[in-house]
């Protein structure tokens, strides 16, 4: 069952952990919503060591703001970026925390 | 600069040369280590998943991660991963890679084509 729905907002937790990780370097510590629920896979950062990755993991299609994600973003106010992140590196977004708007 | 906790082929958002877009040809051997991948992987198999093949050319270190070419990487991450598994010893690959080489200097085609 995923735990998030569309339209939820999102961080991506800010965690390096040495190995195998599907989740890129730029997008960690970052906010978006989710934009849509892709399904739920093996989870490849233990299937990257030979297990088996079960139980699967949901993965999200999540939609950051450019102007979020860069600090020198010069382009489009609007331009948006799409992660696909497993629900492991996901947070709902905290508020109180950050002050940044997260949708358009 | 080199961030805390970044792996060097994580490189998304950092400054990049423009993209070679010409078409190039494949030699033989790449096709081979492809070949051996899609089987080494395969339903029937499942020797070494995608995710390990991975993992194993995440693991290079930046210096040959920047030096080797594409299937390079493929065939040292499975390489790696064959080890690892047992499937081939090291013993058996260095007594082997000698052979090869010989056969080499011998004047014999590695690729079995005629010269």
């Amino acid at each position: 069952m995923a735990l998030f729905m569309p339209g939820d907002q999102v961080t991506v937790r800010k965690a390096f952990p040495p190995g195998h990780v599907r989740t890129p370097y730029y997008i960690r510590g970052k906010s978006g919503w989710v934009q849509k629920v892709l399904g739920s896979f093996a989870n490849p950062e233990e299937l990257a060591y030979g297990r088996d990755g079960l139980p699967k993991c949901p993965l999200y299609r999540v939609r950051f703001m450019q102007s979020n994600v860069w600090t020198d973003y010069s382009g489009g106010q609007g331009d948006t970026v799409d992660v696909e992140l497993y629900e492991h590196w996901l947070e709902l977004f905290d508020i109180l925390r950050k002050k940044e708007k997260v949708c358009l | 600069m080199k961030e805390l906790g970044r792996m060097h082929h994580d490189m998304g958002g950092q400054d990049a040369g423009p993209v070679d877009q010409a078409d190039h040809s494949h030699p033989d051997w790449e096709k081979r280590v492809d070949a051996l991948m899609m089987l080494l992987s395969n339903n029937k198999r499942r020797i070494i998943a995608v995710d390990e093949l991975r993992r194993g050319i995440e693991s290079l270190g930046s210096e040959s991660y920047t030096k080797l070419t594409y299937y390079e990487r493929w065939i040292s991450s499975i390489t790696q991963n064959l080890l690892e598994k047992g499937i081939i010893s090291t013993d058996e690959l260095g007594k082997k890679m000698v052979e090869v080489e010989e056969q080499a200097k011998a004047g014999h085609s590695l690729t079995g084509e005629s010269e």
